[in-house]
This record gives structure tokens, sequence and C-alpha cells, in this order.
């Protein structure tokens, strides 16, 4: 049935035989090999396989982070590779929301703060930043904690400060780099049924690189890399 | 987004307290160095001026012997009271001339004894210089004649060999003669370099010649110019009238000098405006030394700028969003430092010209350059790393260590 549902669906991102070269000469490094990939609206997508496959350079290029080497990059059926550095900072900045395995939220920055930065960048009046970062951070489960630096938080409290800042401003789709790479298996659990709450509630596409098969259960579809390409592609029904 | 952008640069400074603290640190000392330094230069050169500008602009000295480098000697002949009184006769210019020779010796009074130059005049000396005898009188013209062994004394003289007693009439050994106090000089205070212009004693020049030096000769003639008439005139005319006297034909150089004010004003100056301009490269040394202090604070804390420049980048901010949030970051940083500075800079050389005694001269040109200056260093070095990172890929922003 989902696998049906992935043939009807609108695309909305697509990777046409993209690589990705690190480096030059002798010590160049091919990360992608070459990846078809398609994913529609509604999706929840979790990427798997080998560590060095290249599923980081793949999320990096549909996070529009990184640019590939060759091949093209549609969103929406625009070609990115076509658009200047604003614009692509501009569809950073209204359709994606990107959390890191690293978290990277800004230091000696109180949460509130940190969960308003896009919404700055978007112009969003003062009163309507606070009210919507509160929210998003009450929706992660940090009501309360608003006024913590990341320094006063622990590792799982700081990825669901990076989750509300990528969903506060409700993107088309969250893509997010190994988001329980740090944590134990019952703070992963629950960011994974935030994950599935906002993919199921909010309709936000969800693409999601995990080394865990328990957390790739949440996903409606498991895209497995291996050396640089894709290995498989099932919908999650098949492998149950 | 101006507004917004000038708000995230505020933030970022109040978030980074202590980074922001040695930046304005480091603009307040370059500042205020050069501030301090320049305008003190400039007080002593404005004294100088103003006290070579009291001395009268109408006097003339002149000397034996040529111009020359230090060490040289000078074996011309030296005047004669005839030259003097040539001078006076034939330049109708010269309204007073005062020749005079000088010798260090020591003077005594009881246990006192202090060493100091005799010089020895005529009453010339007195209106040429500007001298007012404070009590007593100047000398007669009997004394002056007759060689008589009386003196006029400085203030300084009477300070260390009488203390509070009274030194009129006293009798006070000058080398191997004594003489009798007959007049006491009003106090001028100290010249331009410090030297101390009251440390003096007068005796007739025929006294001098007879018991101190043990010739003729007389090394200076002072003469003062009649005002309204043209100091290079007389200048001319006293070097034509002595080249005469001194047999010196066409071709030979002159073997003594005639100096007037302006001369010695411009070498005097130039000797501060050397000060100054002393005093002007420390303060460039310091300026210098300030902005190397901005500029390691702000490559310092590049590392974790880039990170935070890829965070913006990743959630969409635009490059000239992030430069321009740097850009205010950095002006307000260096244009609040740079207040501070000359604020600082005011006080202090107010407080420095009163200690030093000399005028404070309000220098707005020096504070404008000082300010552009390490304005200029905080920009670029806050600048330009940021420009670097916001042009990299947002990842690779992220990842750089
Ligand atoms: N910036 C880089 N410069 C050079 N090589 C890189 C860079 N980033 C990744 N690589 C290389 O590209 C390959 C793919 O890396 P990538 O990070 O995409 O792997 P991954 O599947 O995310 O692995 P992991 O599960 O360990 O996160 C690896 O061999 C890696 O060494
Ligand atoms: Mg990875």
């Amino acid at each position: 049935m989902t696998s049906q549902l992935q043939t009807e669906g609108h695309p909305l991102v697509e990777l046409q035989g993209v690589s990705k070269v690190y480096g030059r000469g002798t010590a160049a490094m091919k990360a992608l090999r070459g990846v078809n990939l398609r994913i529609d609206e509604g999706e929840f997508v979790a990427v798997m396989g080998p560590s060095g496959s290249g599923k980081s350079t793949c999320m990096n290029i549909l996070g529009c982070l990184d640019t590939p080497t060759e091949g093209k990059y549609l969103f929406k059926d625009v070609e990115v590779g076509a658009l200047t550095r604003d614009q692509r900072a501009l569809l950073r900045r209204h359709h994606l929301g990107f959390v890191f395995q690293g978290f990277n939220l800004l230091n000696r920055t109180s949460a509130l703060e940190n969960v308003e930065l896009p919404l700055i960048y978007r112009g969003v009046k003062v009163e309507e930043r606070h009210s919507r970062a509160s929210k998003a951070l009450a929706l992660v489960g940090l009501a309360g904690w608003e006024y913590h630096t990341p320094g006063e938080l622990s590792g799982g409290q700081q990825q669901r400060v990076a989750i509300a800042r990528a969903i506060v401003t409700e993107p088309a789709i969250l893509l997010a780099d190994e988001p329980t790479g740090n944590l134990d298996t019952a703070r992963s659990i629950e960011i994974m049924e935030l994950l599935t709450s906002f993919n199921q509630e909010q309709g936000i596409t969800i693409i999601m690189v995990t080394h865990e098969q328990q957390m790739a259960h949440f996903a409606s579809r498991v895209v497995q890399f291996q050396d640089g390409l894709v290995l498989a592609d099932k919908a999650n029904g098949e492998t149950l | 987004m101006l507004l917004n952008t000038f708000f995230l640069a505020l933030r970022e400074i109040r978030r980074n307290v202590l980074r922001s603290f040695l930046t304005i640190l480091g603009i307040v000392i370059g500042v205020s160095a050069v501030i301090v330094m320049v305008t003190i230069g400039g007080g002593a050169t404005a004294q100088v001026t103003d006290q070579i500008a009291s001395l009268g602009s109408n006097l003339l000295m002149i000397r034996v012997g040529q111009h020359m480098g230090p060490g040289q000697s000078s074996t011309a002949p030296s005047f004669d009271l005839d030259d003097a009184h040539a001078l006076y006769r034939e330049i109708p210019a010269i309204t007073a001339v005062a020749p005079s020779s000088s010798q260090k010796v020591t003077a005594v009074y009881g246990n006192a004894n202090w060493s100091t130059t005799t010089t020895g005049v005529d009453n010339g000396f007195f209106s040429v210089r500007n001298w007012t005898v404070q009590s007593g009188r100047q000398f007669l013209d009997s004394e002056l004649r007759s060689g008589k062994a009386v003196c006029v004394v400085g203030a300084t003289v009477v300070k260390e060999l009488f203390g509070q007693q009274d030194p009129m009439d006293a009798k006070i050994r000058l080398g191997n003669f004594s003489c009798q106090v007959i007049g006491v000089l009003e106090a001028k205070g100290q010249s331009t370099f410090g030297s101390d212009q009251d440390d003096l004693v007068l005796v007739p020049l025929r006294t001098f010649q007879r018991r101190i030096s043990g010739n003729q000769d007389i090394s200076l003639i002072q003469v003062s110019v009649a005002e309204g008439r043209s100091t290079d005139k007389a200048k001319s005319d006293i070097e034509f009238l002595l080249r005469e006297r001194r047999h010196i034909s066409g071709s030979e150089n002159d073997n003594f000098q005639v100096r007037d004010m302006k001369e010695i004003t411009k070498m005097l100056t130039g000797t501060t405006q050397i000060l100054t301009t002393l005093l002007g490269a420390v303060a460039a040394v310091s300026l210098l030394v300030g902005g190397i202090g901005i500029m390691n604070i702000m490559l310092v804390s590049v590392t974790e700028r880039t990170r935070e420049i890829g965070i913006r980048l990743a959630i969409g901010a635009l490059e000239r969003e992030v430069l321009l949030q740097f850009l205010v970051e950095a002006v307000v940083l260096s244009s609040f430092g740079g207040l501070i500075g000359i604020l600082f800079a005011l006080a202090a050389s107010i407080g420095l010209a009163s200690l030093l005694k000399i005028p404070f001269i309000f220098n707005p040109g020096i504070m404008v350059i000082a300010f552009l200056f390490s304005a200029a260093v905080g920009v670029i070095f806050g600048f330009f790393p940021a420009r670097k990172a916001a042009r990299l890929n947002p990842i690779d922003a992220l990842r750089h260590e």
C-alpha cells in the first residue's frame, strides 16, 4: 500500500545520477557514485547503511548545504544546481529543516533564542517569534527550559532544541542526520515518536539517517546505502 | 532586515562579554596613547614658541665663528669693545648694544658656594635682554669705566648663597676676587630647555676682562633693532660692517654669525617637532600593538565564529546578512572603544599637561585619525575572516575546526 502511495504521490525531492567527489587527484574520494532517489510529499524515509557509505553526504546535498559534483538535484521540480547561492539560502530558509548529528546550537544562547533564529531570518515579528518558538519547544517537551543555554542541557534535550529549531518554520521537509545517535534507547524512542507525530499530524516529509533497525521501524520506507550507491529501497511494510 | 541584523549583532556583543571587552580595551589603548602623546608634543612645541616670542623678535645675537657641526672649533678672532661701539655708531636701526663675555666660576659667600656663570656686561645688557633690577641698581658709568668690583646677581644665586639673608652690599667671592652686590635681578624662571635663566652673576665688562678672563675678548654682542625696522636689513648691515672691520675679503666666508630670533625659533621648534614626531612614532607603535591585540582576539574567535556562521547559513541566512551582522558588530565595538579612548585621552592629556606645566592644546585632527585607524583595524579584522567564512559552503563552515 505504501509503495502505491509512493508512485502516485507528488515528487518532493529527486536525485538523478548524483555523485560527489571529495578532494582531488590521487586523494580524491568518491563518496556518492550516481545516486538516484525520489522522495514524495508526506513520506517518512529512513536512510541506513554502513559507516562511510555516503549517507551524510547525501543528506547534506538534499539539505542544500553542499553541492553535488555531478548529477541533478530537483526540489519540487526546480533544479537546485541552477540556483544562485542566495536562492539556495532562501530555499533552506523557507522549505528545509535540518537536524545535525552534532546538534549545532549556538553556544551561550538560550534554547528560546536558538529556536527563534530561523524566524528572525524570516522576518517574523518579536511577539509572534516568541510564541512560535515557545510552542515549538513545548512540542518537543521542553516547556520550562526556554532560558537554558545548550551548556545547561543534556544531550537529549539539546537534540530536542535542535529539532524544535528545525520544525519551528513548519518546513516542507525535515532532514535529520542520526538524530538519535547520541541518545539512549528510551530517549531515542521519544524522539522517534515526536518525528512520527510531525509526519502524521503536520504532514512534514521526513528523511532520517539512522544506524538502528529499531528506529528505522518508525519510518514508512527504508533506503539502504552501500559504497555511495542505493543498494535497496523498500517500503517498511515489505520488510515486516 | 537591517534592524534585525543590528539587533543580532548587539546580541552577539552582549553574549561574548570577554571578547567584546578585550576588543574595546585594545582600541582604547591604541587611540588614547596616540592622542595623549601627540597632544603633549604639541603643547611642548607651543610653549617653546611662546617663550621665544616673549623674548622679543627684535633681538639679534652676534657670535664669533662659523656655524659648524659639533666638535669643531673656530679659530676666528674674538670681537672687541670697539666692534660693539662701531655697530651702535654706524647702524642707525640699532637702538641698544650689549657686548658680553661669560665664564663659569664658583661664587662663595661665607660657607656657601655655588657654581654659576659670570657675565661681563655693560648697562645695554639689561635693556637688550629685558632684565629688570628688582632691588638695588644697575652699574654706574664710573664703575663700568674703572672696572670696579661690583655685581648684580640673579635670583637663583641669591637663594643658593644667601638663603633668607639680605644680599645687598654683601661681598661675595667670584673665583679669585671679591665684589660687592649692588643689585638683584627679577626672577625669570626656567627657559625652554629647563636651564635656569636666573643662575647668573653680572659684573662690569671691564671688571670681567681684568679679573676673570684676563683678555679683551668679547664673545657675544647682542643688539636691539628699533621697532618697525627690518631685522633682515639690520642683519646685512651688521654683516657688512663686521666683514670690513675684520678684513674679510669678498670671496671669504664670514667668521662670525648673526642670528635673529626667527632662526632660533625655527631651530627650537624644529627640535620640539622632532620630539613630537618621536612621540608620535611611539604612539603609532602603541596603536599598532593595540591593533594587533584586536586582530588576535578577532582571529582567535574565528573558529567558533566560523561554526556560528555555518549554523546561520544552514538555517537560511544570506551571505550578506551574515556579513552585515559582523560588520555592525565590529563597527559598534570599534566606535565604542574609540569614544572611550578619546575621553580617556582627553582626561589624561589635561592632567599630564598641568603636571608638566605645558599648555593643553585640543587637537581634533589626531583624534579623528586615531579613531579611524582603530575603527579600521577592528572592522578589517572583524570583517574579513567573517567574509571568508560566509563564502564557504554551509557544511564546510560547520565542519571548520
Ligand atoms: N569533507 C570531506 N572531505 C573528504 N572526504 C569526506 C568528507 N566528508 C565525507 N568524506 C568521505 O566520504 C565518504 C562518505 O562519508 P559520509 O559522511 O557521507 O558517510 P556516512 O555514511 O554518513 O558515514 P557515518 O555513518 O559514519 O556517518 C567517507 O569515506 C568519508 O571519509
Ligand atoms: Mg554520517
